[in-house]
Protein backbone atom coordinates (compact mmCIF):
# COMPACT_ATOMS: atom_id res chain seq x y z
CA UNK A 1 0.00 0.00 0.00
CA UNK A 2 2.26 3.01 -1.08
CA UNK A 3 -0.39 5.75 0.09
CA UNK A 4 -0.41 4.17 3.73
CA UNK A 5 1.05 7.41 5.16
CA UNK A 6 -0.78 9.65 2.46
CA UNK A 7 -2.19 12.75 4.10
CA UNK A 8 -4.28 14.93 1.96
CA UNK A 9 -4.80 18.78 2.97
CA UNK A 10 -8.74 19.19 2.55
CA UNK A 11 -8.61 15.87 4.99
CA UNK A 12 -6.17 16.96 7.24
CA UNK A 13 -8.12 19.96 7.70
CA UNK A 14 -11.67 18.31 8.05
CA UNK A 15 -9.98 15.93 10.51
CA UNK A 16 -8.14 18.92 12.79
CA UNK A 17 -11.77 20.50 12.32
CA UNK A 18 -13.32 17.60 14.03
CA UNK A 19 -10.72 17.34 16.62
CA UNK A 20 -11.26 21.06 17.73
CA UNK A 21 -14.94 21.21 18.22
CA UNK A 22 -14.98 17.82 20.09
CA UNK A 23 -12.16 19.12 22.50
CA UNK A 24 -14.16 22.45 22.75
CA UNK A 25 -17.30 20.58 23.95
CA UNK A 26 -14.89 18.87 26.32
CA UNK A 27 -13.52 21.25 28.06
CA UNK A 28 -16.38 24.10 27.52
CA UNK A 29 -18.61 22.76 29.94
CA UNK A 30 -16.04 21.14 32.59
CA UNK A 31 -14.41 24.19 32.45
CA UNK A 32 -18.08 26.32 33.02
CA UNK A 33 -18.86 24.15 35.81
CA UNK A 34 -15.76 24.60 38.07
CA UNK A 35 -16.49 28.14 37.76
CA UNK A 36 -19.82 28.13 39.28
CA UNK A 37 -20.23 27.52 42.79
CA UNK A 38 -22.42 24.21 42.71
CA UNK A 39 -25.05 23.94 44.90
CA UNK A 40 -28.94 23.42 45.91
CA UNK A 41 -31.23 22.62 42.40
CA UNK A 42 -27.88 22.96 40.28
CA UNK A 43 -26.15 20.06 41.98
CA UNK A 44 -29.41 17.96 42.03
CA UNK A 45 -29.37 18.67 38.21
CA UNK A 46 -25.50 17.53 38.04
CA UNK A 47 -26.19 14.23 40.16
CA UNK A 48 -29.09 13.51 37.44
CA UNK A 49 -26.28 13.27 34.58
CA UNK A 50 -24.71 10.24 34.44
CA UNK A 51 -28.31 8.15 34.10
CA UNK A 52 -29.96 10.79 32.14
CA UNK A 53 -27.25 11.16 29.91
CA UNK A 54 -25.66 7.51 29.67
CA UNK A 55 -29.79 6.43 29.23
CA UNK A 56 -29.92 9.08 26.46
CA UNK A 57 -26.74 7.33 24.36
CA UNK A 58 -28.41 3.72 24.43
CA UNK A 59 -31.87 4.35 24.22
CA UNK A 60 -32.15 3.90 20.27
CA UNK A 61 -29.56 0.93 20.21
CA UNK A 62 -31.68 -1.10 23.10
CA UNK A 63 -35.05 0.12 22.31
CA UNK A 64 -35.58 1.32 18.28
CA UNK A 65 -32.66 -1.85 16.70
CA UNK A 66 -35.21 -4.71 16.54
CA UNK A 67 -36.63 -7.26 18.59
CA UNK A 68 -33.10 -9.12 19.30
CA UNK A 69 -32.08 -5.93 20.94
CA UNK A 70 -34.84 -5.23 22.88
CA UNK A 71 -35.60 -8.36 24.63
CA UNK A 72 -31.89 -8.25 25.31
CA UNK A 73 -31.96 -4.94 26.81
CA UNK A 74 -34.84 -5.98 28.63
CA UNK A 75 -33.12 -9.11 29.93
CA UNK A 76 -30.19 -7.14 30.70
CA UNK A 77 -32.18 -4.55 32.93
CA UNK A 78 -33.87 -7.68 34.78
CA UNK A 79 -30.67 -9.39 35.18
CA UNK A 80 -28.89 -6.33 36.67
CA UNK A 81 -31.61 -5.67 39.30
CA UNK A 82 -29.97 -8.81 40.95
CA UNK A 83 -27.38 -10.32 39.99
CA UNK A 84 -23.71 -8.92 39.27
CA UNK A 85 -22.69 -6.59 36.69
CA UNK A 86 -20.74 -9.13 34.72
CA UNK A 87 -23.30 -11.79 34.50
CA UNK A 88 -26.25 -9.10 33.42
CA UNK A 89 -24.00 -7.96 30.48
CA UNK A 90 -22.87 -11.96 29.53
CA UNK A 91 -27.00 -12.36 30.15
CA UNK A 92 -28.00 -9.47 27.30
CA UNK A 93 -25.54 -10.22 24.70
CA UNK A 94 -26.50 -13.96 24.85
CA UNK A 95 -30.04 -13.07 24.37
CA UNK A 96 -28.72 -10.59 21.37
CA UNK A 97 -26.62 -13.64 19.91
CA UNK A 98 -29.51 -15.98 20.62
CA UNK A 99 -32.34 -13.85 19.24
CA UNK A 100 -30.75 -13.14 15.50
CA UNK A 101 -30.32 -16.70 14.85
CA UNK A 102 -34.63 -16.74 14.41
CA UNK A 103 -35.58 -15.70 11.30
CA UNK A 104 -38.80 -13.46 12.13
CA UNK B 1 17.97 18.57 57.14
CA UNK B 2 16.57 14.54 57.13
CA UNK B 3 17.22 12.38 59.39
CA UNK B 4 17.34 8.45 58.19
CA UNK B 5 14.98 7.86 59.73
CA UNK B 6 12.67 10.54 58.14
CA UNK B 7 14.27 9.75 55.01
CA UNK B 8 13.16 5.75 55.94
CA UNK B 9 9.71 7.17 56.29
CA UNK B 10 9.40 9.03 53.25
CA UNK B 11 10.95 6.39 51.40
CA UNK B 12 8.22 3.77 52.72
CA UNK B 13 5.32 6.86 51.85
CA UNK B 14 6.28 6.89 48.39
CA UNK B 15 6.51 3.33 48.03
CA UNK B 16 3.08 2.79 49.51
CA UNK B 17 1.62 6.23 47.07
CA UNK B 18 3.64 4.14 44.46
CA UNK B 19 1.92 0.56 45.35
CA UNK B 20 -1.81 2.43 45.77
CA UNK B 21 -1.23 3.95 42.58
CA UNK B 22 -0.41 0.50 40.62
CA UNK B 23 -3.07 -1.53 42.73
CA UNK B 24 -5.79 1.90 41.74
CA UNK B 25 -4.64 1.08 37.95
CA UNK B 26 -5.07 -2.03 38.03
CA UNK B 27 -8.63 -2.05 39.55
CA UNK B 28 -9.27 0.70 37.03
CA UNK B 29 -8.28 -1.10 34.15
CA UNK B 30 -10.51 -4.59 35.29
CA UNK B 31 -13.23 -2.02 35.10
CA UNK B 32 -13.03 -0.76 31.74
CA UNK B 33 -11.62 -4.02 30.28
CA UNK B 34 -15.10 -5.50 29.06
CA UNK B 35 -16.00 -2.58 27.32
CA UNK B 36 -12.05 -2.42 25.78
CA UNK B 37 -13.02 -5.62 24.48
CA UNK B 38 -16.29 -3.90 22.84
CA UNK B 39 -14.43 -0.99 21.77
CA UNK B 40 -11.65 -2.67 19.94
CA UNK B 41 -13.72 -4.56 16.28
CA UNK B 42 -15.55 -0.95 16.27
CA UNK B 43 -12.05 0.79 15.81
CA UNK B 44 -10.84 -2.09 13.29
CA UNK B 45 -14.68 -1.49 11.40
CA UNK B 46 -13.69 1.99 11.55
CA UNK B 47 -10.39 1.79 9.96
CA UNK B 48 -11.83 -0.63 6.84
CA UNK B 49 -14.87 1.90 6.12
CA UNK B 50 -12.44 4.69 5.93
CA UNK B 51 -10.03 3.30 3.66
CA UNK B 52 -12.60 1.88 1.31
CA UNK B 53 -14.06 5.83 1.37
CA UNK B 54 -10.84 6.36 0.19
CA UNK B 55 -8.95 8.20 3.06
CA UNK B 56 -5.45 6.52 3.97
CA UNK B 57 -4.61 4.35 7.10
CA UNK B 58 -2.27 7.59 8.15
CA UNK B 59 -5.61 9.96 8.11
CA UNK B 60 -7.84 7.48 9.68
CA UNK B 61 -5.38 6.98 12.57
CA UNK B 62 -5.16 10.89 13.47
CA UNK B 63 -8.45 11.15 13.24
CA UNK B 64 -8.99 8.71 16.03
CA UNK B 65 -5.76 9.71 17.94
CA UNK B 66 -7.26 13.53 18.02
CA UNK B 67 -11.06 13.56 17.52
CA UNK B 68 -11.19 10.29 19.76
CA UNK B 69 -15.38 10.01 19.10
CA UNK B 70 -16.64 6.29 18.14
CA UNK B 71 -20.24 7.57 16.80
CA UNK B 72 -18.96 11.20 15.42
CA UNK B 73 -16.79 9.33 13.67
CA UNK B 74 -18.60 6.61 11.95
CA UNK B 75 -21.03 9.11 10.80
CA UNK B 76 -18.09 11.27 9.34
CA UNK B 77 -16.77 8.06 7.70
CA UNK B 78 -20.50 7.28 6.38
CA UNK B 79 -20.57 10.97 4.88
CA UNK B 80 -17.45 11.30 3.63
CA UNK B 81 -16.76 11.97 -0.40
CA UNK B 82 -14.75 13.74 -2.65
CA UNK B 83 -14.00 16.43 -2.53
CA UNK B 84 -14.53 16.77 1.60
CA UNK B 85 -17.82 18.20 2.87
CA UNK B 86 -15.69 19.77 5.55
CA UNK B 87 -18.49 22.07 6.77
CA UNK B 88 -21.77 19.52 7.09
CA UNK B 89 -18.49 16.73 8.83
CA UNK B 90 -17.17 19.26 11.17
CA UNK B 91 -20.49 20.40 11.58
CA UNK B 92 -21.95 17.10 12.41
CA UNK B 93 -19.20 16.10 14.65
CA UNK B 94 -20.16 19.09 16.73
CA UNK B 95 -23.77 18.01 17.00
CA UNK B 96 -22.98 14.50 17.80
CA UNK B 97 -20.61 15.20 20.42
CA UNK B 98 -22.77 18.36 22.58
CA UNK B 99 -23.25 15.72 24.92
CA UNK B 100 -19.86 16.75 26.25
CA UNK B 101 -20.69 19.82 27.39
CA UNK B 102 -22.59 18.27 29.70
CA UNK B 103 -20.47 15.24 30.51
CA UNK B 104 -17.50 17.68 31.24
CA UNK B 105 -19.54 19.36 33.99
CA UNK B 106 -20.78 16.26 35.75
CA UNK B 107 -16.95 15.53 35.74
CA UNK B 108 -15.88 19.11 36.77
CA UNK B 109 -16.49 17.84 41.01
CA UNK B 110 -14.99 14.86 41.16
CA UNK B 111 -11.08 15.66 39.82
CA UNK B 112 -9.95 17.39 42.69
CA UNK B 113 -7.52 14.61 43.92
CA UNK B 114 -5.45 15.23 40.23
CA UNK B 115 -2.90 17.45 39.69
CA UNK B 116 -4.10 20.27 36.87
CA UNK B 117 -2.21 18.71 34.05
CA UNK B 118 -3.65 15.24 34.74
CA UNK B 119 -7.07 17.05 34.53
CA UNK B 120 -6.64 18.68 31.83
CA UNK B 121 -5.97 15.26 29.75
CA UNK B 122 -8.35 13.91 31.66
CA UNK B 123 -11.26 16.41 30.67
CA UNK B 124 -9.65 16.18 27.18
CA UNK B 125 -9.74 12.72 26.40
CA UNK B 126 -13.17 11.23 28.30
CA UNK B 127 -14.98 9.11 26.20
CA UNK B 128 -18.81 7.93 27.29
CA UNK B 129 -17.11 4.55 28.74
CA UNK B 130 -14.30 6.21 30.62
CA UNK B 131 -16.43 9.16 31.77
CA UNK B 132 -19.20 6.84 33.27
CA UNK B 133 -16.56 4.52 34.99
CA UNK B 134 -15.38 7.81 36.74
CA UNK B 135 -18.20 8.60 37.89
CA UNK B 136 -19.23 5.35 38.91
CA UNK B 137 -16.34 5.15 41.06
CA UNK B 138 -17.08 8.75 42.49
CA UNK B 139 -20.63 7.54 42.93
CA UNK B 140 -19.63 4.34 44.85
CA UNK B 141 -15.64 5.44 46.75
CA UNK B 142 -16.92 9.48 46.77
CA UNK B 143 -14.71 11.89 44.44
CA UNK B 144 -11.87 10.87 46.60
CA UNK B 145 -12.37 7.43 45.09
CA UNK B 146 -11.14 8.95 41.68
CA UNK B 147 -7.27 8.81 42.30
CA UNK B 148 -5.02 9.43 39.82
CA UNK B 149 -4.05 5.78 38.93
CA UNK B 150 -7.61 4.83 38.83
CA UNK B 151 -8.09 7.09 36.41
CA UNK B 152 -4.74 5.86 34.44
CA UNK B 153 -5.76 2.43 34.59
CA UNK B 154 -9.47 3.70 32.83
CA UNK B 155 -8.39 6.21 30.72
CA UNK B 156 -4.90 5.41 29.13
CA UNK B 157 -5.18 2.04 27.55
CA UNK B 158 -8.50 2.67 26.27
CA UNK B 159 -7.22 5.38 24.95
CA UNK B 160 -4.21 4.34 22.75
CA UNK B 161 -6.14 1.30 21.62
CA UNK B 162 -8.59 3.54 19.57
CA UNK B 163 -6.01 4.75 17.63
CA UNK B 164 -4.14 1.53 17.42
CA UNK B 165 -6.81 -0.65 16.85
CA UNK B 166 -8.04 1.77 13.39
CA UNK B 167 -4.39 1.74 11.87
CA UNK B 168 -4.72 -2.13 12.45
CA UNK B 169 -8.45 -2.25 10.78
CA UNK B 170 -7.42 0.39 7.66
CA UNK B 171 -4.24 -1.43 7.07
CA UNK B 172 -5.81 -4.84 6.67
CA UNK B 173 -8.33 -3.10 4.49
CA UNK B 174 -12.14 -4.84 3.58
CA UNK B 175 -11.36 -7.92 6.19
CA UNK B 176 -12.50 -6.84 8.66
CA UNK B 177 -16.05 -8.78 9.77
CA UNK B 178 -18.97 -7.61 11.31
CA UNK B 179 -19.09 -6.72 15.26
CA UNK B 180 -22.68 -7.70 15.22
CA UNK B 181 -21.64 -11.39 14.78
CA UNK B 182 -20.73 -12.55 17.86
CA UNK B 183 -23.30 -9.92 19.98
CA UNK B 184 -20.18 -7.87 20.41
CA UNK B 185 -21.87 -4.73 19.14
CA UNK B 186 -24.53 -5.39 21.77
CA UNK B 187 -21.49 -4.85 25.03
CA UNK B 188 -21.70 -1.36 25.10
CA UNK B 189 -25.50 -1.09 25.09
CA UNK B 190 -25.39 -3.47 27.69
CA UNK B 191 -23.23 -2.52 30.74
CA UNK B 192 -24.39 1.13 29.94
CA UNK B 193 -27.85 -0.39 31.19
CA UNK B 194 -26.11 -2.26 33.75
CA UNK B 195 -24.72 1.41 34.94
CA UNK B 196 -27.72 2.83 34.58
CA UNK B 197 -29.41 0.68 36.65
CA UNK B 198 -26.43 1.26 39.76
CA UNK B 199 -27.05 4.83 39.35
CA UNK B 200 -30.72 4.56 39.87
CA UNK B 201 -30.10 2.03 42.59
CA UNK B 202 -28.26 4.94 44.39
CA UNK B 203 -30.43 7.47 43.61
CA UNK B 204 -33.49 6.16 42.64
CA UNK B 205 -34.32 8.90 40.65
CA UNK B 206 -36.71 6.81 38.16
CA UNK B 207 -38.31 10.11 36.70
CA UNK B 208 -35.26 11.31 35.08
CA UNK B 209 -33.93 8.10 33.40
CA UNK B 210 -38.09 7.85 31.79
CA UNK B 211 -37.69 11.57 30.90
CA UNK B 212 -34.05 11.07 29.03
CA UNK B 213 -35.29 7.17 27.47
CA UNK B 214 -38.77 8.81 26.22
CA UNK B 215 -36.77 12.30 25.16
CA UNK B 216 -34.38 10.33 23.36
CA UNK B 217 -37.11 7.88 21.24
CA UNK B 218 -39.14 10.65 20.26
CA UNK B 219 -36.36 12.80 19.07
CA UNK B 220 -34.48 9.62 17.32
CA UNK B 221 -37.80 8.83 15.39
CA UNK B 222 -39.02 12.93 15.33
CA UNK B 223 -35.67 15.54 14.67
CA UNK B 224 -33.27 14.98 11.28
CA UNK B 225 -30.25 14.69 12.33
CA UNK B 226 -28.19 13.64 15.77
CA UNK B 227 -29.52 15.57 18.44
CA UNK B 228 -31.46 13.13 21.09
CA UNK B 229 -28.44 12.50 22.69
CA UNK B 230 -27.92 16.08 23.44
CA UNK B 231 -31.66 16.59 23.87
CA UNK B 232 -32.65 13.52 26.12
CA UNK B 233 -29.20 14.62 28.04
CA UNK B 234 -30.93 17.55 29.05
CA UNK B 235 -33.92 17.09 29.28
CA UNK B 236 -33.00 14.59 32.07
CA UNK B 237 -30.84 17.02 33.26
CA UNK B 238 -33.33 19.62 33.42
CA UNK B 239 -35.77 16.79 35.20
CA UNK B 240 -33.56 16.05 37.92
CA UNK B 241 -33.12 19.92 38.91
CA UNK B 242 -36.74 20.63 38.91
CA UNK B 243 -37.01 17.50 41.06
CA UNK B 244 -35.29 19.16 43.99
CA UNK B 245 -37.02 20.26 47.01
CA UNK B 246 -35.10 22.27 49.96
CA UNK B 247 -31.86 20.59 50.89
CA UNK B 248 -32.11 17.30 49.65
CA UNK B 249 -32.66 16.49 46.18
CA UNK B 250 -35.81 14.93 45.85
CA UNK B 251 -36.33 11.19 44.83
CA UNK B 252 -38.54 10.71 41.67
Amino acid sequence: MDDLFSLQGATVITILGMALVTWMCRMTGYALARRVAITGRAKAALEAMPPAILTAIIAPMAFSEGLPEAVAAAVTVLTALRLPTLVAVAAGVATVVLMRQIPF
Amino acid sequence: MMTETDMQDSQANSRAARTGFWSDAIRGLIDISPLMAGAAPFALLLGSLAVQKGLSPAEVTLMSFSVYAGSAQFIAIDIWQTPVPILAIVGTTLLVNLRHLLMGAALAPHLGGLSPFARFLTVSIHSDETWAMALRRAQAHGSAGVTPGYIFGVFVLFYLQWPFWTFVGAFSGGFIGDPAVYGVDFVFPAVFITLVIGFWRASRQTLVVLVSLGTALAAYHLIEGVWYIFLAGLAGTVTGGLLFKGEEPAHG
